[in-house]
């Protein structure tokens, strides 16, 4: 006899969405809030998709924007420069969402490539390495006219909603974790945890390092598809070497291997961000002193050092709440 | 670069290097295309000197640690501050004073960036020494963006570029094939005499001797009675003043200094140590100036290779020849 | 009959320094040999040429009839060798079971699809690996671990863990590198009999390295002494102990 149990994390996500809608709708909650709600869910796929290939599999990579870059542009590109739809065309959101996973794709080959590496070098080198790779992806679109070069692609129809972006980080989580609690799952994190004993015992780790690569990349390609279509532009500057590391940041503040905390930590970081910079501009504003928004990011280094000195394992750990874990059946 | 019309007058009291006695004074027009290897060698051969200073730094830190400090372009950019600062502070002291100045402005550069290393050592790496190897990467990165935007953010500095300042004025000598400035020849002379220096430290003294001794085996050197911190603190030191030096005289030659002016530079000189060996104070050097001259060239045929070439060399190092030209096979025991 | 493992004329170079000298050994399906030899003397850079890790300067390692000199590890592996380590290396923050569970990996079917949708086949699959290595972890005594993380268990459990781990992995042969470390006089009575329990149980050959005397004289059929990379003894356990060239090499020349 098949048990049925309705998923916690399905009512729970379900439950979420209704109250923002329900408030927004009642206006009870204003735009700028729910564009901030927006992005933080955009940046739960990034912090999400990073922890893949960092968190769960340990390859130390700096360069997850230039995925992000990749689906921003393709997408972007398809939509805009190539089949020029709008949200109001018949058929509009039907290519959007074929761009979008378009743009996911590339990514994921993108990753495929920069996987490659990873064979090869561990730790630091490639850390090095998928910064550069990072660099160079940013580097290639700011110097593609086509694209807009260092003005950026520009005028993105702006096709992604709350509704759209809410359904993908969804369905990114729930894939994520089915795959991390699965034996494939398993097969990665021997491979963070010690990975010639992995060898050892019959994973073929070049293929599971690739796939992280592969995977994480094409999530993070969805992620940049959707900022593209939110905030109706890619720019290179988006993509580079500092924004990666704010998704790291996310990952660590949250713990390493948790899923829970990359979203906890995605939410609050973006928060966070948000409120730094209008509290610095009120500071500067009412006070009359020159403080430009670079505080915004020292505090912002300071926290990640604090995080590195002080709670490495960042708020989660590696645990992940109940809502997110699967019950194994015994 | 500067190709056309010449006209050069040695100011004989100001030139640090005893150029004094070289007058040379030629008008005429020199063509891009015979002087164009010959200048690029030149051109190479200082930003090299430049990427060396900062290479060691990061090649003995890595030697002694095993970290990649990120850290390391900042002190570069510290050091161009420091002695930015210096000169405005002690300018109107010594007036005409010439050398004064340029040994108080070397000495600012030097101390800020060694102060400010050993700084970051002693607060955030030192805790994390024993802990995995990535904890200390990641700190090093929140280091290197805390530096890169505090100067960025406190209002007296401020994100944008400065001139630096003419503490020795430049003069240029045309030798026909290619035209020298004074700065070429300080870039160069400094970083051999700190090179030189630096090898003299580490062959003869004790110091040296301890720190070869602590980034061979650490645990070996404890058991001799050398303290560990002590070494690395002063590994720290000298390495952070190199690149504080070559702040000063990249600040010197190519004058406009900003907050990021450390990532690019730092990026290079990484490179370069890996090419030329991590670990290996000879190779740094090697590879520094194997980087200055591959940049130079490649700029030159085409700004985008250019860019990129430093990318490419690493690629190409660390698929080819992970361990670098004159860096050592090191096998991880199973 | 032919052995199941043959190595032929097997020599290793690290840079300048021979660490294996034209090693050659059979060992036949179903037996228990051991490779003894003072520190240092190349037994575990042997295990590390057999399994893949590094391959070989000279020679060729053949298993079960086939060529599998210089193969990958997990090719090695997937074809019936495993093998534990000297310095143990445990998959520290997974639980005991999920030690166990991913050697058992590369023998499910279900792709990443089935695995991310869930289906049946997938589910089915996984229920029988958690059986299979929950059965193991009784096997050595840690069932009682199955749901804790590795790191926290002691050294004995944690030497357990790994064989279970390594057989877990379906192998026809197992080398066992040091496996009584660090034991005290019982846990090395219980290990001797734990290993000619597993050979008997699941018809595996061992092939192991080992400094215990008394295990060595107890289970091996037949030893191999090595010293400097190069054989220097070769045959049943009370021969080779009475063999003066391996009591130079243990006892140096006058303890002969």
């Amino acid at each position: 006899m098949a048990k049925f149990k309705l998923p916690k994390f399905l009512i729970a996500a379900v439950l979420f969405y209704a109250v923002i809608e329900l408030l927004y709708t009642f206006e009870l909650m204003n735009g700028y809030i729910l564009h901030i709600i927006n992005q933080s869910l955009i940046y739960v796929i990034l912090a999400v998709s990073l922890n893949l290939i960092n968190g769960i599999t340990g390859q130390f990579s700096l360069g997850h924007m230039g995925f992000a870059g990749v689906g921003a542009y393709v997408s972007g590109t398809l939509t805009t420069l190539i089949f020029k739809i709008n949200p109001s065309a018949p058929g509009g959101m039907l290519i959007f969402v074929l761009s979008i996973i378009a743009g996911g794709i590339a990514a994921a080959f993108i990753g495929f490539l920069i996987g490659f590496p990873s064979l090869r070098l561990k730790g630091d080198y490639l850390a090095i390495v998928t910064l550069g790779f990072g660099e160079i992806i940013r580097t290639i679109f700011n110097n593609i006219d086509y694209v807009g070069g260092p003005r950026g692609l520009l005028g993105i129809p702006k096709f992604s909603n709350f509704t759209i972006i809410f359904i993908a980080t969804f369905l990114t989580i729930i894939i994520i974790r089915n795959l991390i609690q699965s034996s494939h799952g398993r097969a990665m994190l021997s491979i963070r945890e010690n990975e010639l004993a992995s060898e050892l015992v019959g994973i073929d780790t070049t293929k599971y390092k690739v796939l992280a690569f592969s995977i994480g990349a094409f999530f993070a390609g969805i992620a940049g598809g959707l900022f593209a279509h939110l905030l109706q532009l890619a720019h290179p500057t988006q993509f580079g070497f500092i924004k990666s590391v704010e998704v790291l940041i996310m990952i660590y503040a949250g713990g390493v291997g948790s899923i829970t905390g990359s979203m906890i930590a995605a939410f609050a970081l973006t928060f966070l961000s948000e409120g730094l910079r209008l509290g610095i501009r009120f500071i500067a504003d009412t006070t009359g002193l020159p403080i430009g928004g670079e505080w915004r990011m020292v505090i912002y280094s300071l926290l990640l050092i604090f995080i590195m000195l002080f709670r490495t394992e960042g708020l989660m750990g590696t645990k992940e709440s109940r809502l997110i874990k699967i019950k194994e059946a015994d | 670069m500067s190709i056309g019309l010449f006209r050069i007058r040695a100011n004989l009291e100001h030139s640090v290097t005893g150029f004094a006695n070289i007058r040379i004074a030629r008008k005429g027009t020199v063509r891009m295309g015979s002087i164009f290897n010959a200048q690029q060698i030149v051109n190479g051969l200082q930003v090299g000197s430049i990427y060396a200073l900062i290479a060691l730094g990061y090649t003995m830190v890595y030697g002694i640690v095993r970290l990649i400090n990120f850290a390391h372009g900042d002190f570069y950019m510290i050091g161009a501050y420091a002695s930015y600062g210096a000169f405005f502070l002690f300018n109107s002291f010594f007036v005409g004073k010439t050398g004064i100045l340029a040994f108080i402005v070397l000495a600012a550069s030097m101390l800020a960036g060694g102060v400010i290393a050993m700084l970051a050592n002693q607060l955030a790496y030192k805790p994390l020494r024993y802990k995995p190897k990535l904890s200390s990467l990641i700190t090093a990165i929140g280091v290197s963006m805390f530096l890169e935007y505090f100067f960025s953010a406190l209002p007296m500095i401020g994100p944008s570029y400065r001139s630096f300042p003419d503490i020795i004025p430049k003069v240029e000598i045309n030798l026909g094939l290619a035209t020298i400035s004074n700065y070429v020849v300080i870039d160069i002379a400094v970083a051999a005499i700190l090179m030189v220096g630096l090898t003299i430290l580490v062959r003869k003294s004790v110091l040296g001797k301890a720190m070869r001794a602590v980034s061979q085996d650490k645990d070996a050197a404890r058991l001799m009675g050398i303290d560990i911190e002590k070494v690395i603190g002063y590994t720290f030191l000298i390495g952070g003043a190199f690149a504080g030096v070559a702040g000063l005289l990249a600040g010197m030659t190519y004058p406009r200094i900003f907050p990021y002016m450390g990532i690019q530079p730092g990026l290079k000189a990484f490179i370069a140590a890996v090419l030329g060996g991590i670990g290996s104070i000879p190779g740094a050097v090697l590879g520094a100036y194997i980087m200055g001259l591959a940049e130079t060239f490649a700029s030159a045929y085409n700004s985008l290779i250019g860019e990129g070439i430093a990318f490419a060399i690493l690629i190409l190092v660390l698929l080819i020849r992970p361990r670098g030209l004159l860096g050592e096979k090191t096998a991880d025991k199973i | 009959m032919s052995a199941q493992l043959t190595i032929q004329g097997m020599t290793h170079y690290f840079g300048g320094l021979r660490a294996v000298s034209n090693f050659s050994y059979e060992v036949p399906q179903g037996s228990i040999y051991g490779l003894i030899g003072p520190n240092g003397s190349g037994k575990t850079t042997t295990f590390n040429l057999i399994t893949g890790i590094y391959t070989p300067t000279e020679g060729k390692i053949l298993f079960e009839g086939k060529d599998i000199t210089g193969a990958k590890p997990y090719k090695i592996v997937q074809s019936g060798i495993a093998r534990t380590f000297q310095n143990l290396r445990i998959f520290s923050s997974l639980t005991a079971l999920d030690n166990i569970r991913v050697a058992r990996h590369y023998t499910m079917k279900s792709g990443l699809a089935s695995s991310v949708l869930r289906l049946p086949s997938f589910m089915s699959e996984e229920k029988k690996v958690k059986a299979e290595s929950a059965a193991l972890l009784d096997l050595m005594h840690l069932s009682h671990r199955a749901k804790e993380e590795a790191k926290n268990l002691p050294y004995g459990e944690l030497r357990r863990l790994e064989i279970a781990r390594a057989l877990a992995t379906k192998p026809q042969l197992i080398l066992l590198d040091e496996p009584a470390a660090g034991m005290n006089p019982k846990e090395v009575e219980e290990l001797m009999s734990l290993i000619v329990r597993i050979r008997n149980e699941f018809h595996v050959t061992i092939f192991l390295i080992e400094h215990h005397m008394k295990v060595v004289m107890g289970i091996c059929e037949q030893i191999k002494v090595i010293d400097f990379g190069e054989t220097i003894a070769e045959g049943a356990p009370d021969v080779v102990a009475k063999d003066p060239k391996v009591l130079e090499a243990y006892l140096g020349k006058r303890g002969a």
